[in-house]
């Protein structure tokens, strides 16, 4: 299994490019221009964080102890990597970039407003909270998965419902931004935000295809036949709902607010991604296609409810990865199919309710856990260090006023150095 | 003298310049700026939120010419930068004091 372990190398750096850079030039350019910095130090402070916390204990606690059927693995087991074997280096760094991003998606719905020093101080706790026990519980062997065995190929209710859940709760906490919704706050870039989908696709094919589990576990003639046909059938899933995802966004504003938008195709790669990636093992190309056109048209009309119900989710966290994750992680008990590498029939393919059940319980015990710990760890931030900077520098600029730097000249400088 | 103020759409900005040189001004000073008269800016659309945004982008051209010119040259302007649609833009004249050449001190008429 030479091969495979040559592919999981670039699969991980693929995966880490997906939140440096493409994530943060996804959300850059969509915020105004005078945030831009502080919303792309979001993504690459997360990065940093969650790197030194999965090496200390985030392994330990996701799968440290796997199979062990608890809600929770001892962080403590593994941490700091004692006991680790150098060749299982890399399934750990895998892992870690998955941990990553999940906290960076967070971050979209929060742009614009938040303490930069509060955000780091979130990024840890969440993790440790949220992330680390999802993770456990539906990949790590923990309570769920000995409860009710739902598909997740790489990561729709870990990644997606979690960061959704999460950036939702943080927007209620956290607050409207100053002069919301009135006041018009349009992409500053979206050549940035383009290039940022065009990458996060890209890296994608790390993400879903790297996310391959072996059956039999042999190292041998059997992994080396599962690898050779289950990498192909990810990768197409993945390219072909993404597509489908984009066309079924650009056609939904089309008719809806009468042309498609840049910002919709770029808008539309992420829904699909965001709905393949529990589901690229579990489908044939009908059920990516499907599951394609039903997230991207979903989405284009579920960024729209924050205006109706209030809630300022700048970057929308929520209507993309919340309600794709759950599109993604649902649908699979609809189109899921024994000939895919998942095996399992769903209710299309004669498999019953059984299918659609599981993937329910593992939505809705990632939506209670995270929606719980989250409104926790946000209201304790709030009222002991604070969340926001003064309305005063949120006006002015986040970028100058947390970080001393504008992302654009201007006017040339007439300063002195000092 | 007087000031020749003209704000028109970009894309007549070429044709009024081709046109006020071959009719003689040597001169004139031009900014890229933004604003908004009755046809009230426009509407786009992001992730299905509608914003109305107020300003236009236009062409600002400054001239400084003598009396005898001002009317040729204001009717040239509006002649070449009109397209009948609404937002074509507004020229006007002002009385200007005194002009000065900075490189020879030059004054007036002189100067221009």
């Amino acid at each position: 299994m030479d091969g495979y372990y040559a592919f999981m190398l670039v699969a991980t750096a693929l995966v880490l490019m997906m939140t440096v850079p493409a994530l943060s030039l996804f959300y850059g350019g969509m915020t105004r221009s005078k945030s831009v910095l502080n919303m792309m130090m979001m993504s690459f402070g997360a990065f940093g964080i969650a790197t030194l916390v999965f090496v200390l204990w985030g392994w330990s606690e996701g799968w440290g102890n796997l199979g062990n059927g608890d809600l929770i693995s001892n962080p403590f087991t593994l941490f700091g990597l004692k006991d680790v074997e150098w060749s299982g280096y890399i399934g750990m760094a895998f892992q870690l970039t998955f941990a990553a991003i999940t906290a960076a998606l967070i971050s979209g719905a929060v742009a614009d407003r938040v303490k930069f020093s509060s955000w780091m101080v979130f990024v840890p706790i969440w993790l440790t909270l949220c992330y680390f026990p999802i993770a456990h519980n539906v990949w790590g062997g923990g309570w769920l998965s000995d409860h009710w065995v739902a598909q997740d190929y790489a990561g729709g209710t870990v990644v997606h419902i979690n960061a959704g859940v999460a950036g939702l709760v943080l927007a209620l906490v956290v607050g409207k931004r100053v002069g919301w919704p009135k006041e018009p706050m349009r992409p500053h870039n979206l050549t940035l935000t383009m290039i940022g989908a065009g990458l996060l696709w890209f890296g994608w094919y790390g993400f879903n295809v790297g996310s391959i589990v072996f059956v039999a576990g042999d190292n041998g003639p059997k992994d080396t036949a599962q690898f050779m046909s289950e990498t192909g059938v990810t990768f197409v899933n993945t390219t072909v709902a993404t597509a489908a995802a984009m066309l079924a966004w650009l056609l939904t504003e089309r008719i809806v607010h009468g042309k498609a938008t840049s910002l919709g195709a770029a808008s539309g790669i992420v829904a699909g991604l965001v709905a393949i990636t529990p589901s690229c093992g579990a489908v044939n190309v009908y059920g990516a296609i499907i599951i394609g056109v039903v997230a991207g048209a979903l989405c284009a009309l579920a960024v729209s409810a924050k205006f109706k119900l209030g809630f300022d989710d700048s970057l929308d966290v929520v209507g993309v990865h919340l309600v794709g994750g759950l599109v993604g992680t649902l649908l699979i008990g609809f189109v899921s199919t024994a000939s895919a590498p998942g095996g399992v029939d769903g209710l299309f393919y004669g498999g019953g309710l059984t299918s659609l059940g599981h993937q329910l319980m593992a939505a809705l015990f990632t939506i209670v856990w995270t929606g719980v710990l989250t409104t926790v760890i946000a209201v304790a931030i709030k009222y002991t260090i604070g969340w926001r900077v003064v309305d005063e520098a949120e006006v002015e600029g986040i970028d100058g006023d947390q970080h001393s730097e504008s992302a654009y000249e201007i006017a040339a400088g007439t300063g002195v150095l000092s | 003298m007087k000031l020749v103020t003209a704000v028109i759409k970009p894309h007549k900005w070429e044709d009024v310049r081709e046109a006020l040189e071959t009719f003689g001004v040597t001169g004139m000073t031009v900014s890229e700026v933004s604003g908004y008269g009755r046809q009230k800016g426009h509407t786009e659309v992001y992730r299905g939120a509608e914003y109305d945004i107020a300003l236009v982008p236009k062409i600002r051209i400054e001239i400084v010419i003598d009396d005898d010119d001002a009317d040729d040259v204001v009717g040239l302007i509006v002649k070449t930068a009109q397209t009948g649609r609404i937002g074509d833009g507004k020229v006007w004249l002002s009385p200007v004091e005194t002009v000065v050449r900075v490189r020879t001190g030059d004054r007036d008429s002189a100067a221009l």
